[in-house]
């Protein structure tokens, strides 16, 4: 059986008690919520911290608060499936409660929780085995080596971002609000994301996140897209974010964000930009889900074949964008529904 | 040797004080220190749902809880489901129709499903595939289990069931 | 016949391991608990193929709470293997690595935890050789080998049969077609993790407690590699929480445990983890296929061509076996007169191959039921309709002398066209949607044991309480496919009483008589015909004592319903619990035994050994798809699926077989693979072996045809195998029918058949599977005459019984 190394495990009641907890321990301590990502990896000794800090007894990090139209709050400490079972969430930001109810299985997303989805450790097949099996293949510089296995001429950590709700909220434009012992800060969650395997959180080790902060909603549009074998179970091994505005049949903003085929979501940009302006043509549509997939760079390090999840990460955009323009899915099948 | 925490569970309606290290899974403790062995274990790693039990009602994996975060909470397990001496319908539909064929899925699938009729009194076949779906059984296919589930809602929701043996399709 | 003349046979009833496993109550090995129980880890290869220089276990024997630590040194020098022709493995490895994951040493400790630490706390020091991960790369490679024994460098065995002139027959056909398939290797995957516990005796004997389905076998091998007297050995089957096969060879670990529990005087325990299952493997070999026929223009075979290069991984295993079944039932399913198969199996640095569900069998069914629907293709003829014609014909003898009895093939065709609407959907749904056809056949049993002698291959004792209860003792074991029932069914139909006054115990060597195993879909018949026969001499020794009393002639009394009655005149009888009492008196002690030996059938000629069987299986299996044709994602809606078991004894438990295979088929046809990189096995879990989920599962409509064989207890053949293996071919020719795209090969994933798509797109054939085979040169073929169409032996048209 696969079981937990040693550690001790204190229990804070609120966040101020638990970001102290974690300064006081310095960096033998890690902290733990859902426990869902953390646990597997600490059995395969990813990570074997001396102290927890559990967060599972703050009540304040629980819960859905304010309104879709002035942006609803939601606590770190939630789980996925109560966001992804919340009627504002359902109604006013569709994509998230698709994103939420899409990770891992039913008995995980009653445990997991959405702080824990977006701050979930990058993946690799390399990376995520037993101790044992990474010391026969020759450990990786993520944990107990110094070279990076799918690009060993790379100095640096190219371990997949495999969080299913961190795109969608990027795209969302929603904001983190992160507490430390030196006080808290809003920031965007487009800026919560490092470009490497390893140190990818743009959070300081004794932060905790606390809320995600969702913008005013009123007329958005967005969708949530997600490429993986099985229909539970899986991480992503694509995933597309899209939210747009629409004024007058034209596209206001939009924003589109690739999950799970860089070290971080990846917005494409340029693509988001063309659309700005624009009606939602078929045509429009397709030029910009290649302009999309140029930031998709993924590697063989996941499930299905790298140059097919780059494939795919046009498909899944121009999907994504025919769906929010009431389009079918697939082109050939126009005329058809038409 | 870790030091050793007292805890307090709940299981199965029982109070249970055990002596064990913090880093002891529910799975573990459940097994090795109260003897709950129909509890079984797939992978230990959230990836199967073969340790499915029940927190207050809802389905989590035993293998990634923690004992020490569950203080106050009621955990169920199969042994749990029904009085001592009685079967729940869920476990006489999972019998009746061969839906148990090596036994080991079973537990954690059986309180899952007890999680869905708790929460929905008739289910569709959808509902449950979604329920079901972070429960791999390699042996039956499914077929076998998802239609004792709608037996058992069936027969918990009062109507006369018409006929609790499948009768279609036999040569 | 109607199922009305029974009282047990053909109910649905409820198995009798039901009620246990519902409340959790069933214990498994990895349940036991014993006092002072030591828990045991073994240290694993880090490279997939070294020589050992050094083991040095300093470290970890000087661990608190180590108790012992063994490495290869403390067996005897004695190999073991499931095969007498390939006794290659050893309870840990010498000198030799020849695999990651290949066993060193092994620790018995306070618990689990301490034991994994001193296992890593094991210095080995090796000397690496080059591996060989591939077929192609072992049939090139003469400087390293992996064994040294078998047909050639890394080649483990090879063969070549012909049955009637091939050439001839491809000269007078029509069409002659040529294809090259790949099935990729897949595991079984078993909820279970291997376990095992073993106890020593003060007075040196041993008992040994695991998952395992072949107790016999692990019997066997304990007695060779720890090299004491089978007398003192006890093994115990506990409940299989799944095997399909992965838990049918004798394993290491079992080895382990009983030398660690020796040296520490302590009951030891082993659990093995996801990852190290993996590693025991045994599972489905990667085969490379070549299929030839010849062919009129109604789609009448002429002639057979086959070849299969097959990866059998680091150990013999059943592999001879496997390679010989890639070859041997291809001919049990449709006529072919002439007939040529070439095989050569090779010796890999990968976990063993060995048999799983349709052992050696699902890959050349794939690459021939591909090949069919293309053949019908070109012919244009209706796939279903040409099979249907081609057909082989129930009592008739097989190119490769095998004795055909009944074949309920023609009806199974008929039944799953009519429920699928086969003939309005195929080549008719929209793009995207389609429908495929494909059909089976297997066998009820391996006609030969696996080590040569001629006892029987099931036995059973019955014995009757002065209460009237009833035990059945049975070597056969329960792995959820539902064995004790059946034990139970033919025993209470015997005897007339109901199955609740039947106690079973099973797959115990100190108290059950031999059964060779759950494996090769033999338990229905060789343990049901080994029961039945013991409890019908009960049956006589109680009716000429209930006779007696009622002073009437034993003939003219029928045991049902609970009683023994006069069968003219019902009113006169007495309970069963009475006649028990009367038999008792008359007879002493009630216990009578039961044993079966499959008829000896097997041609003339060396390696006919391999496919005969008492009788055959049938399926037909139409699959029905929906194909995204931007993502190339595969769904399967619905799956039609018609098997002819003979008699249906329990048609619950037998339509459970079938849908659990339709389900281990859909997994292989579409996503599991096991895979390799850089010499390790690149997913050794639950997450990323990629299981198919209720969500994946479609509907199943299981329909049961029924041929009452007269080799069969009450005419019953198997249903666990066979219904596995028309499910990955007719997937692969739904996904033809829909976006016109071939896969040739297994697992039919989303990339390939966008890639296909993509070929289409630039004009190119729309197919995507393997280009071509390694060079190899098979050995002369054995040269037998066909005995295609000859009547089968007529002492197999016996009475059927019941």
């Amino acid at each position: 059986m696969m079981r937990l190394p040693p550690f001790t495990y204190l229990a804070p009641l609120s966040v101020g008690e638990a970001v102290r907890m974690m300064a006081d321990h310095g960096p033998e301590a890690m902290f733990v919520a859902g426990g869902t990502d953390l646990y597997p990896n600490m059995k395969r000794r990813q990570f074997e911290p001396k102290v927890l800090v559990g967060l599972r007894g703050i009540r304040e990090l629980v819960g859905v608060r304010g309104e879709a139209t002035t942006g609803l709050v939601i606590g770190a400490g939630t789980t996925l499936t109560d966001v992804s079972e919340h009627p504002a969430v359902r109604e006013h930001v569709p994509a998230l409660a698709v994103a939420a109810g899409l990770v891992s299985t039913p008995p995980l997303r009653n445990m997991g929780t959405i702080g824990g989805n977006v701050c979930v450790d990058p993946r690799c097949n390399y990376y995520n085995q037993s101790y044992q099996w990474r010391r026969a293949i020759g450990f990786c510089m993520k944990k107990d080596g110094d070279i990076c296995l799918v690009a060993p001429g790379s100095s640096r950590c190219w371990a997949v971002s495999s969080t299913d709700t961190a795109p969608v909220l990027w795209s969302l434009g929603a904001r983190a609000r992160l507490v430390g012992v030196g006080g808290e800060r809003v920031v965007p969650v487009a800026s919560l994301f490092k470009d490497d395997g390893i140190d990818y959180l743009a959070k300081a080790r004794d932060e905790v996140l606390t809320e995600i902060l969702l913008p005013p909603v009123d007329g958005l549009r967005c969708a949530y897209l997600k490429l993986r074998r099985r229909g539970s179970f899986d991480f992503p091994v694509l995933g597309v974010a899209v939210a747009l505005s629409l004024d007058g049949g034209r596209v206001k903003t939009a924003k589109i964000v690739l999950g799970a085929v860089a070290s971080q979501p990846r917005e494409a940009v340029e693509a988001g930009a063309l659309l700005v302006g624009e009606r939602l043509t078929p045509a429009l549509i397709a030029e910009v889900a290649g302009v999309a997939a140029r930031p998709s760079k993924p590697l063989d390090n996941t499930d299905l074949t790298h140059p097919y999840r780059k494939k795919m990460t046009k498909v899944f955009v121009a999907r994504a964008l025919r769906r929010l323009a009431g389009l079918p899915d697939s082109p050939e099948n126009e005329e058809e529904v038409a | 040797m870790p030091t050793k925490t007292i805890l307090t569970l709940r299981v199965n309606g029982e109070t249970h004080e055990v002596a064990v290290p913090v880093h002891k899974t529910l799975l573990e403790v459940l097994r090795e220190d109260l003897g709950l062995i129909g509890t079984k274990h797939g992978c230990e790693l959230g990836e199967c749902g073969t340790c499915t039990v029940l927190v207050d009602g809802q389905p989590v994996l035993s293998c990634l809880a923690l004992p020490v975060e569950l203080g106050g909470r009621e955990i169920l397990t199969v042994e749990g489901m029904a009085p001592p001496g009685q079967l729940h319908p869920l476990q006489q539909a999972f019998a009746e129709l061969g839906a148990a064929q090596c036994g080991y899925c079973t537990p954690g699938i059986l309180l899952t499903s007890l999680a869905l009729l708790a929460d929905k009194r008739e289910p569709t076949r959808d509902e449950i595939r979604q329920a079901l779906s972070g429960n791999i059984c390699r042996c039956t296919g499914y077929t076998k289990i998802l239609e004792a589930v709608e037996l058992a809602a069936l027969r918990m929701s009062g109507t006369p069931s018409p006929s609790p043996l499948p009768q279609g399709g036999r040569g | 016949m109607s199922t009305e003349e029974f009282s047990v046979i053909g109910k649905p009833l409820a198995k009798v391991d039901a009620w246990e496993k519902v409340v959790g109550a069933a214990r498994y090995a990895d349940d036991f608990f014993l006092p002072r129980m030591a828990y045991a880890k073994i240290r694993r290869s880090d490279h997939p193929h070294a020589l050992i220089k050094r083991v040095d276990t300093t470290r970890a024997q000087a661990l608190p709470g180590v108790y012992a630590v063994v490495t290869g040194r403390d067996f005897p020098a004695v190999k073991f293997g499931i095969l007498p022709v390939s006794q290659d493995e050893e309870a840990l490895c010498t000198d030799k690595v020849r695999m990651v994951g290949d066993p060193i040493a092994a620790v018995a400790a306070v618990d689990e935890e301490t034991a994994e630490k001193a296992a890593d706390l094991i210095d080995v020091e090796y000397e690496v050789l080059p591996p060989i991960m591939s077929v192609e790369e072992a049939l090139a490679q003469d400087k390293v080998r992996i064994h040294e024994y078998g047909d050639g460098p890394n080649i483990h065995k090879a063969v070549a049969f012909e049955f009637g002139d091939v050439e001839e027959g491809f000269r007078q056909a029509d069409l002659v077609r040529e294809d090259v398939f790949f099935y990729q290797g897949n595991t079984h995957l078993p909820m279970e993790q291997h376990a095992a516990v073993a106890q020593w005796s003060p007075d040196g004997k041993l008992t040994l407690w695991s998952s395992t389905q072949t107790p016999h076998y692990v019997h066997r091998a304990l007695a060779k590699t720890l090299q004491m007297p089978p007398a003192w050995i006890r093994v115990i089957a506990a409940p299989v929480g799944g095997g399909f096969g992965g838990k049918t060879d004798p394993f290491s670990h079992e080895i382990v445990v009983a030398r660690l529990a020796q040296l520490t005087g302590r009951p030891v325990k082993i659990g093995l983890t996801r990852e190290e299952v993996f590693y025991c493997h045994r599972g489905r070999h990667p085969v490379l296929m070549w299929i030839k026929t010849g062919v009129t223009k109604n789609g009448e075979i002429l002639a057979m061509h086959c070849r299969s290069y097959v990866d059998g991984g680091a150990y013999g295993s059943y592999g001879v076996a496997s390679l010989l079944y890639t070859g041997a039932l291809q001919t049990v399913t449709y006529k072919v007169p002439r007939y040529k198969f070439e095989g050569v199996r090779a010796f890999t640095n990968k976990p063993p191959c060995g048999p799983k569900r349709g052992h050696g069998t699902p890959q050349p069914r794939y690459a021939l039921e591909c090949h069919l629907d293309k053949v019908a293709e070109q012919l244009r003829l209706d796939p279903a309709e040409m099979r249907r014609r081609i057909a082989v014909d129930e009592y008739t003898k097989t190119a490769n002398h095998l004795t055909i009895t009944t074949c309920g093939l023609r009806e199974c065709i008929d039944r799953v066209v009519e429920a699928s609407g086969w003939r309005e959907k195929h080549r008719k749904l929209p793009y995207g949607k389609g429908v495929g056809f494909a059909c089976s056949s297997y066998l009820t049993g391996a006609g030969l044991p696996i080590y040569w002698n001629d006892m029987p291959h099931s036995g059973a004792i019955v014995k009757v309480d002065r209460g009237g209860g009833v035990a059945i003792l049975c070597g056969a074991t329960e792995i959820g496919q539902g064995s004790d029932s059946v034990l139970t069914y033919v025993v209470a139909e015997q005897l007339g009483i109901d199955p609740k006054d039947i106690r079973v115990a099973t797959a115990d060597s100190d108290l059950t008589p031999v059964d060779l195993g759950s494996y090769s879909s033999r338990v229905t018949l060789m343990a049901g015909h080994a029961a039945a026969q013991a409890a019908e001499r009960i049956r006589t020794l109680l009716h000429e004592a209930v006779a007696k009393k009622l002073e009437v002639a034993p003939a003219e009394l029928v045991s049902r319903g609970g009683r023994v009655f006069v069968k003219d005149d019902p009113e006169r009888g007495v309970s069963f619990a009475e006649a028990a009492v009367l038999g008792e008196t008359m007879h002493g002690t009630l216990a009578c035994t039961g044993s079966y030996t499959p008829p000896k059938r097997a041609g003339k000629f060396k390696g006919s050994g391999v496919g005969p069987s008492p009788c055959y299986s049938y399926t037909a299996c139409v699959a029905e798809v929906s194909v995204d044709p931007d993502t190339g994602e595969v769904k399967v809606d619905r799956v039609w699926i018609a098997h002819d078991v003979g008699r249906a004894l329990n048609p619950l438990l037998v339509e459970g077989q079938v849908e659990g295979s339709v389900y281990m088929g859909l997994g292989e046809a579409l996503m599991e693979e096991q895979v390799f990189r850089e010499g390790l096995h690149k997913i050794p879990s639950m997450l990323e072996y990629k299981s198919p989920t209720t969500l994946e599962t479609p509907e199943i409509y299981t329909i049961l045809v029924e041929t009452v064989d007269p080799e069969g207890p009450f005419g019953a053949k198997e249903a666990g195998q066979g219904p596995l293996l028309p499910v990955p071919p007719a997937v692969a020719n739904a996904v033809h029918d829909a976006v016109g795209a071939r896969i040739d090969e297994v697992p039919i994933s989303p990339e390939k058949v966008a890639r296909a798509l993509e070929l289409k797109k630039q004009g190119k054939p729309a197919r995507v599977g393997p280009e071509r085979l390694p060079v190899f040169k098979f050995p002369e073929p054995v040269k037998v005459a066909s005995a295609f169409g000859e009547a089968a032996d007529p002492s197999v048209k016996r009475k059927t019984q019941g």
